[in-house]
């Protein structure tokens, strides 16, 4: 390809991403995740009204859920929260338990649960969910590779949650990852505890999160703890500080990080 | 021609009277045996006129003859008779086997039929139905006309049937045993059944012969005598029954369905197949039932569509709502979504020739502040979203969750249809967490434990070093524990064993829920008091 088509090319998708963007004005303001070095790579944290995407490393279902009910803690707030899963991710998962996410610090009295049969029951609902204004965020959980998931049905949510504010969240299980519109997309496996004796207690729930896509920034990769009290996520506690020593002032080098798309 | 019922009560056995002073109101249909019309057979029996038919059943041991077609009866059969004697009577017989499951079906589908008359329709089984017609006849030219209407319909079906209409449901029922397609005025009951014969009562058999015997034979004769004569000899429940048939009192009939409190309808002289008009359609009904509701400031929490085939099938689609529902669209909505998911699509075949619209259940409904209040306004958003789901996926299927006072995890917690508890459940009171601890319970819990192998513990009362789930090892890093957890002794399946939980992370970071079941030394023995192993589970997995 010459230089000149690369270069019409270019401004062209500049030119669609500009009409596809929602002005910066009117995009409601990020929500931060509280791990500072990730809310700084996310530009301030997670855009609402958009779609994110978790995936379970393997088959590591019980962190891929914790990290995605954080997700939810955070960005639904107070507002009721709906969670719609296949039948099929409660067996092979088991169930969401009310007392369990009570602890990690979800009120499982703004929760409704929906069991869909099949994956396209279930994106249907998940569709209709994210048109209710009033809800907090939309949780859609779906095991294993799913051909009904493809560009059409994210652009689908996308275009949803633009349209209503509801931010909606697709955990998978079980999956690998396929091209998606998605604002974000995060892979997430356990973490070990901070180091200590096998009699110790282990500390708060902590994920290796894997930012692999950021539509509009760098990508990274983080240890996150969750604060169930505090309901947001944290550097992990009791790690000592990374072995290499922190930049002092070096701006022009985040600027140029920023700039640059590691990955999509 | 579309009908409007506002909310009817009629009883049963209150007098309507219609435009020719004629008042009536139990129509009886009774699908006599005698004739072709036995549904267990009827498709077969229409098919050979000629030769007679009979369908038998097995009553001890013996093989009778159930029901027997015209041609049978020229032939000199007779319900009761041995089979192997109506063969000698009548060597070239066709036999069917008799089949009550398929009769009732065919009785129920019937019913549904009649649906389209009244929406008090009783079963009076084995061959029976009552329609409460109160108020329904004058919808189809008064009750001569509707009864010539059910008569030639089921006729012309394939069915022999006799019917008639009368002030009392057993009055209408004897009529029905001897002489079809009457109207009896009110009043005139005992003048009509008197010449019948008392075996047109339906009483126990036992009874009937008695009278014979002693010589009543007509049901004015037995009402000639004093009620107490009769009482001595035959008992009260029969003489109950003779005053039902005279008109005196009347038996209550149990309808199939409650009676829905709206009921819009529409009929189509040419039967209508098509989608956009059956949606088009409901939507005009919707709004016919709203601006009937309104009036009286009710909304629908339950909904019914019946579609009203041409062949006589008739398909009922329900829809619940979480909140009464005031607005035509909503219903509308609703309906679509419900069609949309259906398994086993609506199907039109040659068309609906009537389309009906029942509100089952309303409220009245509370209006609400909706300009500054925005809660009341999300809770409504909520509750119609709640609603669309499961009208589509179904209601149980939609759940919010309410805890339960017990330390069995699976039995911690509630799950109860959003739509009915959405309110209980936001009020609900969750255990509070202890500050500053990581959770106690896992997010994800198995519906029921699964068997993890465990080849050793270092105590035997203590966690295990590894273990084996769905075939991939775990090396434990981490052990907190154990929790024990006793059963509920005092409940029906409290006999389980104890259980000890664990909360073990293994060496790449997963968090498990692993119990022992049964302690070592006092649960986990056999007879002779020697140890047994113990059973592993995975209970749920931790973030």
């Amino acid at each position: 390809m010459n230089g000149a088509r690369t270069g019409t090319l270019a401004s062209l998708r500049g030119s669609i991403a500009r009409i596809e963007a929602p002005s910066e004005a009117a995009m409601p303001s990020r929500l931060a995740l509280g791990h500072t070095s990730a809310d700084a790579m996310l530009r301030g944290g997670l855009v609402p009204a958009a779609l994110h995407e978790v995936f379970a490393a393997g088959h590591q279902g019980g962190a891929a859920t914790g990290f995605i009910a954080g997700l939810a803690g955070r960005i639904s707030a107070r507002k009721p929260l709906v969670w719609v899963r296949q039948d099929f991710s409660d067996r092979e998962n088991g169930a969401l338990s009310m007392h369990g996410l009570a602890e990690f610090g979800l009120d499982p009295r703004l929760l409704v649960t929906v069991r869909a049969a099949d994956v396209d029951s279930a994106l249907r609902t998940a569709a209709d969910a994210l048109a209710c204004d009033a809800l907090g965020a939309v949780v859609l959980e779906i095991w294993g590779d799913a051909r009904q998931l493809d560009l059409v049905a994210s652009r689908k949510l996308t275009l949803a949650a633009q349209a209503s504010g509801v931010t909606a969240l697709l955990l998978r299980i079980a999956a690998t990852p396929i091209p998606s519109t998605a604002e974000t997309r995060w892979i997430v496996r356990a973490a070990h505890s901070p180091p200590g004796n096998a009699a110790s207690a282990w500390g708060a729930p902590r994920f290796e999160a894997e930012l692999v896509r950021n539509r509009h920034g760098p990508v990274g990769r983080w240890i996150m703890e969750w604060k169930c009290d505090e309901c947001q996520f944290s550097e992990p506690s009791a790690y000592p500080q990374p072995v290499a020593a922190a930049p002092a002032h070096r701006p022009h080098q985040a600027q140029a990080r920023a700039g640059h798309r590691l990955a999509s | 021609m579309a009908g409007l019922s506002p909310p009817l009560r009629g009883r049963v056995g209150e007098r309507g009277t219609t435009n020719d002073g004629v008042s009536g109101l139990p129509l009886s249909l009774t699908l006599p045996r005698k004739g072709e019309g036995n549904p267990s057979a009827d498709a077969s029996l229409t098919n050979s006129k000629e030769l007679p038919s009979v369908v038998v059943a097995k009553d001890h041991n013996a093989i009778l003859l159930h029901a027997i077609d015209e041609a049978a009866v020229r032939a000199g059969l007779s319900i009761g008779l041995p089979l192997a004697n109506a063969r000698a009577i009548c060597p070239e017989l066709t036999v069917y086997d008799a089949d009550p499951a398929a009769d009732l079906k065919t009785l129920n589908d019937i019913a549904d039929w009649c649906d389209r008359f009244t929406p008090l329709v009783a079963l009076d089984p084995p061959y029976g139905l009552f329609l409460d017609i109160t108020g329904c006849a004058h919808l189809f030219g008064g009750e001569r006309a509707l009864l010539q209407i059910v008569i030639n319909a089921l006729n012309r079906r394939g069915f022999a049937v006799s019917a008639a209409i009368s002030g009392t449901s057993i009055a209408a029922r004897t009529l029905t045993r001897h002489a079809s397609g009457q109207v009896i005025a009110d009043g005139a009951e005992a003048q009509a059944v008197g010449p019948l014969p008392v075996s047109a009562l339906g009483a126990d058999p036992a009874v009937t012969t008695g009278l014979r015997r002693a010589g009543l034979k007509t049901i004015g004769d037995v009402a000639s005598r004093a009620p107490h004569e009769i009482s001595a000899r035959f008992g009260s429940a029969f003489t109950t029954l003779l005053g039902y048939a005279l008109g005196q009192g009347d038996a209550p009939i149990s309808p199939r369905k409650p009676l829905p409190d709206y009921i819009v309808e529409k009929r189509f002289p040419e039967p209508i197949a098509t989608d956009t008009v059956i949606a088009l359609t409901l939507s005009s009904l919707a709004k016919m039932l709203v601006a009937a509701m309104d009036k009286q400031g009710k909304g629908a929490r339950q909904l019914e569509a019946s579609f009203f085939r041409t062949d006589g099938a008739v398909r009922t689609i329900m829809v619940e709502t979480g909140r009464p529902v005031t607005r035509p669209e909503m219903i509308d909505r609703l309906f679509r979504e419900r069609l949309d998911a259906l398994n086993d699509p609506l199907d039109p075949g040659f068309g609906f020739d009537l389309i009906r619209l029942a509100a089952g259940r309303t409220e009245i409904v509370v209006q609400q502040q909706r300009d500054l209040d925005t809660s009341v306004h999300d809770n409504d958003e909520i509750s119609a979203l709640i609603d669309r789901i499961a009208a589509r996926i179904g209601g149980k299927r939609v759940v919010v969750h309410l805890p339960l006072e017990s330390h069995i995890p699976e039995r911690a917690t509630l799950a109860l249809p959003a739509q009915h508890h959405l309110a209980a459940a936001s009020a609900a009171a969750w255990p509070d967490r202890v500050a500053g601890e990581p959770p106690l319970r896992p997010l994800r819990l198995f519906e029921r434990p699964e068997p993890i192998k465990v080849p050793f513990a270092s105590v035997p009362d203590g966690p295990p070093h590894q273990f084996t789930w769905r075939r991939a090892l775990h090396a434990v890093a981490r052990v907190e524990g154990p929790e024990r957890i006793a059963m509920e002794w005092w409940k029906q399946d409290g006999a389980a064993l104890t259980r000890d939980y664990f909360r073990v992370e293994d060496t790449e970071g997963q968090r498990f829920w692993i119990f022992r079941d049964g302690l070592y030394e006092s649960e986990l023995r056999d007879e002779q008091g020697r140890p047994l192993p113990a059973n592993w589970y995975v209970h749920g997995l931790f973030a």
